[in-house]
């Protein structure tokens, strides 16, 4: 006999958003911590019953914003008063005044590209193959199903136990999906 | 005592149905999803030949005027910017509406921006497609368009002014465009991914696929996400004020009368909006019927944009005054000239088309029969964009062609090349269009069903007897 494939977790198929919550509070009060819920759109208070911490992407932006601050800068300062110094109009060959647009402009630019390019590298993007897409409704979480799937890699995760446990908390079709 | 009982109309007074007809969530994605996967209508086809013939037109009037130089157009001394650069701030204030709905209104909670919030992003990042070929073009020689970023090169040997205000333009109009796009498809995502897995053959799902970036809708998907587009909205904020104000600089910063004036920025920012409203509202009503989402799109979105044309087209009637007031106030007898000449003088036709379309025509929209009337709004966007148009031309011809000297008088007249050109964005302005609704979704399926559900929730804090108990279908 093959051995049998990993298994990636227990998925709960919901049919509304307050169940799902409903499952995800009852889950973590019976010491599941590795979970994660596959939803259409985003869950009001998912993140607080599932216990994760806030997004780290403002981090990720600041330095954007920073870097594209510090480059308008230096990049107008650097050609106009260093290597290409002209008189134009007698103005200054550096000034914030005339600068601040450009100065604007490339800190809101760069400050962009942190929040999307950070955003797909915190979720991990992109990425085409996940194990949840082996379960057999994953194309409903993208319309109007709700699913949990309790994670083998948590301590407390037995297939039958925690199917089960699934079942009684209302999920309306169950599904072990392989890794 | 006063009567504190709420009846069922008070309620929907105070929320507006922003979803006809209660659709279950799966109707939702149905309904936005289904054109993009039924078979090619045979109208299709003919909205793309016809409007694909017209951006033929435009890529060869273009590449006549490159292949000949920019003497194919009207612009000469004195009027030296003409057409080109009328069409450009036109097209890239249209493009304002999209960033306005999509960031501000987001910003400010305002729920109704949901369902339109993908079609006037697509506008944009169209109208702004638009407008970046005029600048480019009008630098005499396109393939040097180069030079205007800092890039290193050896055949320049030189560094960009950065005191100019052009330079600033290119500067501003490139993030905005960046931006703009990035904002959009981030917004995408996740109803892309809703396209992959209603895919039916291995072609589509491989092709949505890659466009979503494998997205899983997971909660720390969603978390990031959420964080991402919100910061992105608080970005685009000001980026979308910046824009125009940086464009208004163009000429505010210069020493012309009747464009050396303090009031450019706001006055631009204002009646960017203005135009950009009336064309959402143009393409709004022709797309909710064609695509039947009339549901979705429902007369509440019509009416409040309406109601913003309506403040913004006061707002530049307003400007409008103010700078009539500083023309005389100031003393100065250019300024004065210049005014009293473009109210009066050659261009006198201009101005007063420019007035009627931006000062009164939105007054109408005082009266809730007219801002609720579909034909009376549709013919009235087309007022508001064809005062807008003029309201640039008024700024750059009127200032122009009466140099210092009488010598150096002048009367543009635009040539063929001018209005075929001008002609033709409106043909790429309407292929984008046509290519986007026939491949993407054009209403944001995930936030509108977020609002659904969210909507639902709030409505428990209102007064028990006076909301329908029956819940949101889910199937």
């Amino acid at each position: 006999m093959a051995a049998p494939s990993p298994i990636h977790g227990v998925v709960a198929d919901f049919d509304s958003p307050d169940t799902l919550l409903d499952a995800v509070k009852a889950a973590r009060a019976k010491g599941y911590t590795k979970m994660e819920a596959y939803t259409p759109f985003p869950i009001h208070g998912i993140d607080e019953a599932m216990g994760a911490k806030q997004s780290i992407l403002g981090y990720i932006v600041l330095c954007g914003s920073v870097t594209g601050f510090t480059t308008a800068i230096l990049l107008q300062w650097w050609t106009g008063s260093i290597v290409y110094p002209l008189v134009i109009s007698g103005k200054p060959f550096f000034a914030f005044e005339f600068g601040f647009p450009i100065i604007f402009e490339l800190t809101v630019l760069l400050s962009a590209f942190g929040a999307v390019f950070g955003m797909f590298g915190l979720n991990g993007l992109p990425r085409l193959n996940h194990p949840i897409f082996n379960y057999s409704g994953v194309a409903g979480s993208s319309d109007d199903r709700f699913l949990l799937v309790i994670e083998a890699s948590d301590r407390n995760f037995e297939v039958t136990a925690t199917r089960d446990f699934l079942a009684s908390l209302g999920a309306e079709k169950l599904e072990v999906i392989e890794a | 005592m006063a009567n504190l009982t709420f009846d069922p109309k008070d309620v929907a007074q105070l929320s507006p149905s922003l979803v006809d007809g209660r659709p279950s969530l799966h109707d939702v994605t149905e309904a936005v999803s289904i054109h993009t996967e039924i078979e090619t209508h045979r109208n299709w086809y003919i909205a793309l030949a016809i409007s694909g013939s017209v951006t033929l037109l435009l890529g060869s009037m273009l590449a006549y005027l490159i292949a000949t130089g920019i003497g194919v157009w009207g612009n000469n001394n004195p009027v030296g910017w003409g057409w080109d650069i009328t069409n450009f701030v036109f097209w890239i204030g249209i493009g304002h509406a999209g960033t306005l709905i999509s960031a501000i209104l987001f910003l400010f909670r305002q729920k109704w921006r949901t369902s339109i919030n993908r079609f006037a992003e697509a506008m944009t990042l169209f109208a702004v497609a638009c407008a970046g070929i005029y600048p480019l073009v009008h630098v005499g020689r396109p393939w040097r368009a180069y030079w205007l970023f800092p890039i290193p090169n050896a055949d320049l040997n030189m560094w960009q002014n950065f005191r100019s205000p052009l330079l600033w333009d290119v500067f501003a109009v490139s993030t905005y465009a960046t931006v703009s796009a990035l904002f959009w498809y981030v917004g995408l995502i996740p109803d892309l991914a809703t396209i992959r897995d209603r895919a039916t053959t291995k072609l589509r799902h491989t092709i949505y696929g890659i466009a979503s970036l494998g997205w899983r809708g997971s909660a720390t998907h969603w978390k990031n996400y959420e964080k991402a587009y919100m910061i992105l909205a608080g970005l685009s904020t000001p980026l979308v004020l910046s824009v125009h104000t940086i464009v208004s600089f163009d000429f505010a910063v210069s020493i012309i009368p009747g464009w050396h004036t303090t009031i450019f920025p706001p006055y631009f920012v204002a009646g960017a909006i203005f135009s950009g409203f009336a064309m959402v509202i143009t393409l709004m009503v022709i797309a909710r019927w064609v695509f039947k989402v009339e549901h979705l799109v429902t007369i509440t979105h019509l009416e409040n944009m309406n109601k913003v044309i309506l403040a913004t087209g006061t707002i530049v009637g307003y400007a409008y005054a103010t700078e009539f007031f500083i023309a005389w106030y100031s003393g100065n007898e250019y300024e004065k000239y210049t005014f009293i000449n473009r109210a009066m003088g050659p261009y006198a036709w201009a101005y007063w088309t420019m007035v009627s379309c931006n000062v009164i025509s939105p007054q109408f929209f005082w009266f809730k029969k007219l801002r609720t009337s579909i034909p009376f709004m549709f013919v009235l966007s087309i007022f508001v964009n064809i005062g807008m148009w003029f309201e640039r031309f008024v700024i750059i011809a009127t200032s122009l062609h009466r140099d210092f000297l009488p010598s150096s008088w002048g009367y543009f007249r635009p040539t063929i090349v001018d209005i075929l050109t001008f002609f033709g964005t409106f043909g790429l302005f309407i292929t984008l269009f046509v290519f986007f609704t026939r491949f993407l979704p054009i209403i944001a399926v995930s936030e509108v069903k977020g609002m659904m559900i969210q909507a639902e929730h709030e409505k428990h804090y209102l007064p028990a007897t006076t909301v329908s108990t029956e819940p949101v279908k889910v199937h």
